[in-house]
């Protein structure tokens, strides 16, 4: 393929084309779908999986390449092939973070992809926030970007809630609908502009959280699992054999860290870097402005989880001290510090085992993933963790076979602790 | 009454134990894969012995499906083994238990810890029962010829494929079966230690459980060696997990009931599968008759013959092929036999009895190739040896001339090639990692109670064939007992396997999106071809019918036959040995470290009857020749004096040391010039070497970080003994900017490994180590930054001195690098002018290390090419647009150096992989297209810690003989 001869995305094509999202975290994205809907792009959310999807990226990306990209990779070339798309109209969003890390380079690789497969013509849109890909990002305005933060709160606050309701909940389900129906209603007031206001969430979170704590739930003492990881498969059911709905099948109440701590931590470190190697004062300051102001929803939401009795995570402030003693917040490629701290904010919150997810050979995650559990294992030996690797080829058993052994582990500790035999 | 059942990969065991807990049965047997059945059988057995309602548990790696499936109580294999430990063995402070395919490692006392291999390390049991087949041993066999071995060999201790394929060359090089047998065993202990302890010392009583351990004396002594321990295998080390089971269940279950629903499990098949290659016996039959068309003429070839014979001799991994061949190519005969380890040997009955058998006939021409190639050259005086590519591009051409793709699976190797304007223009090798197919199709026929050709065949009507994707063959291993468990019957497996065979090839190997992008006039060839499910199911996948000559196995042979007929002059009489040489012949082999330099390689030494000798497992010519390759060709040799030459300072302020690893090999003039400046005295680490890698291996955390850095373990134990007062080694998220892409950034493995160093070298408590953030990309920042750092460690720096020692740090690293760039243009232009190939081995700094590189810099030399390295003429091209994010220093690097070999028509590229490197995943599709653009050939060579150069010379001899073809 010559460089640059790709299409781009017209802001014309912003009434033509449906452009498709590759499915991550499945909450989080879908109230976004419909925050891009209200801007006037048609979207779509992909649902597709399936074993032809990894085949379709093994087939058109290097397979040595991370598991991520071949899944959003492979998605996207299902979806193309499916015959449900006008081609014609149709565009992609990747997301990109512009670190040091191979991830920012899915977009070329979805187009070599593309590409081969004779997909060429279609254009494909970079999500982010670092300034590559001028000419086919996604335009980002300040209301936009705002939004779209105050939809990444409502989703890791539907998120945790659920997660910390159903395991207890005395109607099978009960927690399941109740997510469904905050969903409904927050899309429908997204579309309609609605809903993400300040004072419109300092109104509806404390709603949502009132509504799960009313939930009937037998709060008897359960497995308690966090599961950190490289984002997609930390997330993405695609990505890791839907690893949250295995860990609740095994009777287990899962946490997983939210979406929100990874924004955070990307602009984070564009201060940091500033701090650590010197630099443009302003790329100092305009990090640590944001930060500061989402510090206010941040603290609506703590407040909402406590107020109601439910576990709420640290603050981003207290999380980032965490890495005091086991990893430098300068490590900043992939989910760098931030995956280590939020296993000692698991493991001191008493989420103490914690499956670590990665793709096979993820290379930031030899350093601040299995490369820090040592050391937290040294200051804080009731840490049970067990990194596991998802690649195409890595077979489900073996990866439950793995996490069994890790709640086996739990169990017979959460036994000592209760006298429960769970 | 108690029950436990322990179905683990290969085996599967149970014990009964009475009220008291007495064992009162117990069982040991292998379920060939038939785990379901045997299950049900073993219920069976048991309710009818014992009573039907019994507390009652499952455990082992391919118990948990079933335990769900029929909603039995399961406990988690390793977590059984704990109970059962705690009860009979309770003094036990660690237990190393190795199963089928998993190795274990348990911390009882002193923290609780469970390790399990991770999902590469895909065999221990299996692998030492695929070595055991493939050296034709029984596993005690195998046991007591390890006990009266001499030495040990270093086999990669990463996956099993890997250690195969260090394992083959030494079987074909004539190493002794007893030898190999105790590096087996060794490498398993290495890789259990290695990729478990983590850096967790195992010490105190040490307990050993599972099959290999019980069987095999020789692995629980390299245990104990290696460990420095004693270590105990006690009374029922075979059935702790199912008497964790047993001793854990604590529900009542009925035995008949559970039989019955395995029973029904088995019944139903709920397995992905795959379209069937046949549908019908119709369809299979044309199949037949449309290949038996691709057929070589015979000629009589009788006991009086008494005309001409070209004999192509292929001296596979695995297998021996000869053909000897008439004038007019008609095939004379052929032997396809098994090697059955030594390849010399066999050899010798077939000619000896084919001499014997004609002895009139002129042999006219002798030609060797294939992995044993130089060895049968030597051991017979053939005439000549070709590279195994060449020849079976040869014999391709000879049925379809106008051939433009060669695909060829052998028995552990597959090679494909395209061809364009009559010259190999692309070449794929398989890299370590998936290797073996063929005989891995063979392996798993045994397995599984069968002939390769007759599993095979099953295959090929079978209606639903199972789905078992395209890896390597360890996790095709696991996929297979998956599939099984799920149902899937044998024929249906045979065919799911024939087809993952298949697309390994296309898609791991090749990585071909479409069949028109390797051509449309296809041969195949290799054993692996022979099997017409393989055949057909690549013809299905490849949506083309190709060509498969009915010598498909022999195709390396004939070609070399086809070689040596060209090659001969007209009444050329062959150097091969006469007869009653053939009669008196003797191969001796001995093996003893060459000792004339610092590698130290393991040499073996084969002599034949008539005093001649024929070395290998050398690096470089010197025991061969006597003299020392003077390194005047390699800009790798080069740099390596560079960096050697700096030497300790004056000691003023303390003693500060650098390991040599990773981006030290670039960056250790900087750091050595700013500490001597500032009156630190400056150490560093040796160069790598195999034992200085041992030592460190046990602290490496992720064992599928690639080899460079895995090494530095090594490095910071070395330092760490030398009472310094300080190790330095920054974390750096930014390399130095070139100015050739978008950033400039190091890779995530590069950047922060010293946060894995710190975090999990023990040796590093007692000395102070200093990895902070830094970055030279900024020098104004860099001098502030760093005297806080400096200043915050040893105190009374001041700003003027880092000011100064800055300055001329900066200037001796661009010294250094312009030395580097005027060596270099001092090389090309010297090459240019004795007409010398120029081959830019392009890589990172670290590549230098030989122990990284295993001597490929040398051998290129060795092979009469000048050798350059990437960064010497980077500079040279302008910045350019890549179809990537350009945004890694030493990867720009590479981008450049690929686009100044396509404007030079004398340079060629060969760029070194390390595995493991997620970053070259995408760099090296990126360098092909850049070469591609320009009609370069592209060679990738996979290093890791295998030291084995056979695929590399392979790969590099079919490098250079496409150049003279593209030049002639």
């Amino acid at each position: 393929m010559e460089a640059n001869t790709y299409p781009r995305f017209t802001p014309e094509m912003k009434q033509t084309h449906t452009i498709l999202i590759p499915n991550m975290a499945p909450v989080q994205f879908r109230i976004m779908a419909a925050a891009m809907e209200r801007e006037g792009y048609h979207c779509e959310l992909l649902q597709n999986c399936g074993s032809q999807v990894a085949e379709l990226g093994l087939k058109y990306v290097h397979n040595d390449t991370c598991y991520p990209a071949l899944l959003v990779i492979g998605q996207f070339l299902d979806a193309l092939n499916s015959g449900k798309y006008d081609l014609e109209h149709t565009a992609l969003i990747i997301t990109q973070t512009g670190g040091g890390c191979r991830a920012s380079n899915y977009i070329f690789l979805l187009r070599k992809a593309l590409e081969k497969a004779g997909y060429g013509y279609i254009p494909v849109l970079s999500l982010n926030f670092s300034g590559l890909e001028k000419d086919s990002s996604f335009p980002m305005t300040m209301p936009f970007m705002m939004k779209l933060l105050s939809i990444i709160f409502y989703g890791d606050l539907l998120v945790a809630l659920r997660a910390q309701t159903e395991p207890y909940e005395l109607e099978k389900g009960a927690a399941a609908a109740m997510q469904e129906k905050w969903l409904d209603l927050l899309c429908k007031q997204v579309l309609d502009g609605k809903g993400c206001s300040n004072h419109e969430m300092k109104e509806t979170m404390p709603q949502i959280a009132t509504d799960f704590a009313a939930i009937p739930v037998n709060r008897i003492p359960k497995v308690k699992v966090g599961v950190v990881g490289e984002i997609y498969v930390k997330y993405s059911p695609l990505g890791n054999n839907d690893l949250e709905r295995f860990l609740t099948s095994q009777d287990c109440e899962v946490n997983l860290p939210g979406l929100m701590g990874f924004v955070q931590y990307s602009a984070y470190n564009i201060s940091e870097t500033v701090r650590l190697y010197g630099g443009n004062l302003l790329e100092k300051w305009v990090p640590d402005v944001m930060l500061k102001f989402i510090e206010n929803t941040e603290a609506l939401v703590i407040r909402v989880l406590k107020e109601n009795g439910f576990h709420a995570p640290l603050p981003f402030k207290e999380l980032v001290k965490l890495a005091d003693g086991i990893i430098g917040t300068g490590n900043k490629m992939g989910e760098g510090w931030l995956l280590s701290c939020e296993m000692v904010e698991l493991v001191r919150a008493g989420y103490e085992n914690i499956v670590c997810a990665q793709p096979f050979g993820c290379l930031p995650n030899h350093i601040s993933g299995k490369g820090v559990i040592n050391r937290i294992r040294q200051m804080y030996p009731q840490a049970n963790i067990t990194p596991i690797d998802y690649d195409p080829s890595a077979t489900r058993v073996n990866q439950e076979n793995r996490i069994k052994l890790m709640l086996a582990v739990a169990r017979e500790r959460l036994q000592e602790q209760y006298g429960v035999k769970n | 009454m108690r029950v436990g059942l322990d179905i683990g990969s290969t085996t599967i065991k149970c014990v009964v134990l009475d009220e008291k807990d007495n064992i009162i049965y117990s069982t040991y047997e292998r379920h060939l894969s038939h785990s379901v059945e045997k299950s049900e059988e073993m219920l069976r057995r048991i309710a009818g012995q014992f009573g039907e309602e019994v507390l009652f548990a499952i455990s082992g790696s391919a118990g948990m499906g079933m335990a769900e499936s029929v909603n039995a109580p399961f406990v988690q294999e390793v977590f059984a083994t704990r109970v059962a430990a705690k009860r009979l063995s309770p003094e036990t402070d660690c237990i190393i238990e190795l199963g089928g395919e998993d190795a274990k490692i348990l911390f009882l006392t002193n923290g609780m810890e469970v390790r399990m291999n991770g999902s590469c390390a895909g065999g221990t049991g299996a692998f030492i029962d695929q070595i055991a087949t493939l050296m034709k041993l029984s596993a005690d066999e195998m046991d007591a010829a390890a006990q009266t071995a001499e030495r040990t060999y270093t086999i990669a201790s990463r996956c099993g494929v890997f250690a195969k394929s260090d394992i083959q060359p030494l079987i074909n090089q004539g190493a002794k079966v007893s030898d190999i047998a105790k590096s087996v065993y060794q490498a398993v202990v290495n890789q259990t230690i290695g990729g478990l302890a983590q850096g967790r010392p195992i010490e105190g009583n040490v307990l050993y459980l599972g099959g290999p351990m019980t069987f095999s004396k020789c692995l629980r002594e390299s245990f104990d060696e290696t460990l420095h321990t004693k270590g105990v295998c006690p009374e029922n080390s075979l059935l702790y997990v199912a008497l964790g089971a047993a001793y854990y269940a604590d529900q009542t279950c009925d035995l008949l009931e559970l039989a019955e629903k395995l029973s029904h499990h088995n019944a139903t098949a709920t397995y992905r599968s795959q379209q069937p290659l046949f549908e019908s016996q119709k369809e299979y039959e044309a199949f037949c008759a449309r290949h038996a068309k691709d057929s070589v003429p015979r000629a009589t070839f009788s006991a009086d013959y008494d005309r001409t014979v070209h004999i192509g001799i292929d001296s596979g991994s695995t297998t021996v092929k000869v053909v000897g061949i008439d004038e007019e190519d008609r095939l004379l005969f052929t032997a396809y036999r098994p090697n059955l380890g030594d390849p010399v040997k066999l050899l010798h009955w077939i000619l000896r009895d084919l001499l014997q058998g004609h002895p009139k006939m002129k042999v006219a021409s002798v030609t060797t190739t294939g992995y044993g190639e130089d060895l049968a050259k030597a051991a017979f005086h053939a005439d000549f040896g070709v590279v195994e590519t060449v020849a079976h591009f040869t014999a391709a051409k000879h049925f379809l001339p106008d051939v433009d793709f060669i695909i060829d699976i052998g028995g552990q190797d597959m090679k494909c090639f395209k061809i364009e304007d009559g010259a190999i223009s692309d070449i794929f090798l398989n890299e370590a990692c998936s290797s073996g197919c063929g005989s891995f199709l063979q392996t798993f026929a045994e397995a599984l109670g069968y002939g390769v050709e007759e599993f095979s065949r099953l295959g090929l009507l079978a209606k639903r064939p199972v789905d078992l994707g395209s890896r390597c063959t360890v996790f095709m291993n696991s996929s297979v007992k998956q599939a099984q468990k799920d149902g899937a019957t044998v024929d249906n497996i045979s065919a799911g396997l024939s087809i993952s065979v298949v697309k390994n090839a296309i898609y791991k190997v090749i990585r071909a999106s479409s069949a028109e992008s390797l051509g449309r006039r296809i041969v195949v060839q290799g054993g692996t071809f022979q099997n017409e499910a393989v055949l057909r199911a690549f013809e299905q996948e490849m949506g083309v019918d190709v060509i498969r000559p009915d010598i498909a196995g022999l195709m390396g042979a004939f070609g070399a036959a086809l070689y040596g007929k060209r090659k001969a002059p007209e009444g050329h009489v062959s150097t091969l040995l006469r007869l009653e040489e053939l009669m008196n012949f003797r191969q001796e082999t001995e093996n003893r470290t060459c000792g004339l330099c610092g590698n130290n390689c393991q040499l073996t030494i084969s002599t034949f009857a008539d005093g001649g000798k024929f070395i290998s497992g050398n690096r470089c010519e010197r025991p061969v020749t006597g003299t020392k390759d003077d390194g005047a060709w390699n800009l790798y040799e080069f740099k390596r004096k560079l960096i050697l030459g700096y030497k300790p300072g004056e000691n003023r302020r303390g003693r500060i040391g650098l390991p040599l690893c990773l981006n030290f090999w670039e960056l250790y003039p900087f750091w050595h010039t700013f500490f001597t400046e500032l009156g630190f005295q400056v150490v560093h680490s040796p160069l790598s070497s195999r034992k200085l890698y041992l030592e460190g291996q046990n602290s490496i955390p992720s064992d599928t970080a690639c080899f460079p850095a895995k090494l530095a373990h090594g490095h910071i134990e070395f330092l760490s003994r030398l009472g310094l007062d300080a190790i330095f080694y920054p974390c750096m998220t930014y390399n130095v900017d070139e100015g050739k892409g978008q950033n400039h950034y190091n890779c995530p493995v590069v950047a922060y490994y010293p946060e894995v160093l710190s975090g999990n070298c023990h040796c590093l408590e007692q000395t102070k180590f200093i990895y902070d953030y830094v970055g030279i990309h900024r020098p104004k920042d860099f001098e502030k930054k760093i005297a806080v750092i400096l200043n915050r460690e040893f105190g009374g720096i001041t700003a003027a001195e880092v000011k100064k020692a800055a300055k001329a740090a900066y200037a001796e690293y661009n010294h250094h690098m312009t030395e580097i760039r005027q060596e270099g243009e001092r090389l090309i232009k010297a090459a240019r002018a004795q007409g010398k190939r120029i081959i830019v081995l392009a890589g990172r700094p670290y590549h230098v290390d030989p122990e990284i590189n295993h001597g490929i810099d040398t051998l290129l030399t060795r092979y009469g090419a000048a050798v350059i390295t990437e960064d010497s003429i980077s500079h040279l091209v302008e910045p350019f647009q890549t179809t990537v994010l350009n945004q890694w220093t030493y990867h720009a690097r590479l981008y450049a150096a690929a686009k100044y070999c396509c404007q030079n028509p004398d340079m060629d590229l060969v760029q070194l992989v390390s595995f493991g490197c997620g970053v070259d995943a995408i760099t090296t599709d990126e360098t092909r297209e850049i070469l591609r653009q320009a009609d370069k050939l592209y060679t990738q060579l996979k290093i890791d810690e295998i030291t084995n150069l056979g695929a590399v010379r392979i790969r590099l001899r079919s490098l250079f003989a496409a150049l003279e073809e593209k030049e002639a």
